[in-house]
């Protein structure tokens, strides 16, 4: 296979991934690693280092997009991005230490968790704290916002985060695994941002998407350093995720979603199962 | 009621903050792209042929943020030092916006994200330019 036919058929993978990430909110990057080292047998780190980079760019392709609906809250995303940095220079200097074997059992894991996560999703109560109440330190910290009523009322109701420190410690966790693995993690995030700090389903996901580039780049910080970013590995991916999360989101309004969610879950199952193979040494890469 | 937040007394309001950050986003991106399609081009015009060699870890052998070489590289037409360039606008995307957030807040006197801001850049380029 010549570096032309590789590089196209590598592009045309990542569209699909890029597609099919757009359609079900989960993102490419959990499907691009499995797909270089199990279907194109490239060496994990680097497969991992294109992840990244293609990561950046379709959240801040999709961020751009959303932070113009008013919907992402920047004071949140930025303060938890202190946690998610941190998280991913962790998980930079960590991928050079652990054995590639474990590193390959952990995505697993977390292939498997977010097939599971795919389909169950917490919907919590918003908190809203009455007039009257002491003030909280999410509201000290101005961790705060007004989100449009849906309808033609055009009135806003105000949010306000709480258990700022489980969800801070909850986003270490997503930075690291964002790096270590090379996917956006915002499977976790968005875990981090409704389930435990009580955020509204369209803030949470808006503002986890708005995090993720800064996330990214920080591991692609870190891979850079390590010469895990191979320029020619990362083109395909990076043009052809791009592109096909441009077509996923157009797409978006007419699919039947709630099928393609089961569908990808069952892709997320079987991927998970062949890395935690593969990182047991049972089939190969 | 008290008096209005900081951040709702003046032009920066956080509606324009949102649109600025999109813009910075969107030009990133697009930009980024351009460059990277650019070089792939020519890339596989003039290596296309070669085999490809990634099932084995080689340290990549040049720096790949040595701005002189890349540049060189880039005006002589080569493929490989276009796309890193492209790669490196899409890294520089969000630092940029992370700047812009800082001076946004600094703007509406908000000197605590203003310091939030801060440290996520710091960490950012303690990761880019410090991890070996």
């Amino acid at each position: 296979m010549s570096i032309l036919v590789f590089s196209l058929l590598v592009a045309l993978g990542s569209f699909v991934a890029g597609t099919l990430g757009a359609l079900t909110g989960l993102g490419g990057g959990v499907v691009i690693v499995p797909l270089l080292t199990v279907g194109f047998g490239v060496e994990l780190h680097y497969a991992i280092g294109a992840s990244l980079v293609s990561v950046i760019a379709t959240s801040s392709g999709a961020a751009a997009a959303y932070v113009r609906d008013g919907y992402t809250n920047v004071r949140i995303g930025m303060f938890l991005e202190m946690a998610t940095t941190c998280g991913a220079l962790l998980g930079g200097v960590l991928v050079a230490l652990l054995p590639t074997h474990a590193v390959s059992i952990i995505f697993g894991v977390v292939l498997l968790f977010s097939a599971f996560f795919s389909t169950h999703r917490g919907d919590p109560a918003p908190f809203n704290p009455k007039p009257g109440d002491p003030q909280t330190f999410a509201q000290r910290i101005r961790m705060t916002g007004t989100l449009p009523t849906p309808g033609e009322g055009g009135g806003r109701v105000a949010y306000v985060a709480r258990r700022v420190p489980l969800g801070f410690v909850l986003m270490i966790v997503a930075g690291m695994l964002s790096s270590l693995l090379g996917i956006g993690s915002g499977a976790f995030k968005v875990l981090a941002m409704d389930n435990a700090m009580g955020l509204p389903f369209k803030v949470s996901t808006t503002t986890s998407n708005f995090m993720i580039g800064v996330t990214a780049t920080t591991g692609v910080g870190a891979y850079l350093g390590h010469g895990y970013i191979d320029p020619a590995l990362a083109m395909p991916v990076m043009l052809g995720v791009l592109a096909g999360s441009l077509v996923g989101a157009k797409v978006l309004v007419r699919a039947r979603s709630k099928y393609l969610r089961y569908a990808f879950m069952l892709v997320l199952l079987a991927l998970g199962v062949q890395m935690i193979l593969t990182g047991a040494g049972i089939g190969h890469v | 009621m008290s008096e209005p937040r900081p951040h709702e007394r003046h032009d920066w309001s956080d509606t324009r903050v949102d649109h600025a950050i999109g813009l910075v986003l969107r030009l990133g991106v697009v930009i980024s792209a351009i460059i990277v399609l650019f070089g792939a081009v020519l890339y596989l015009l003039h290596h296309g042929g070669g085999l490809p060699d990634y099932r084995v870890f080689h340290r990549a052998s040049a720096n790949l943020i040595n701005f002189p070489d890349l540049f060189a590289g880039a005006a002589a037409l080569n493929g490989i030092d276009i796309i890193q360039i492209g790669l490196l606008v899409l890294i520089a995307t969000p630092m940029s916006r992370v700047v812009l957030a800082a001076y946004a807040f600094f703007r509406q006197r908000d000197l605590l994200y203003v310091l939030v801001s801060a440290v996520v850049f710091a960490v950012v380029m303690v990761s880019v330019f410090l991890v070996r």
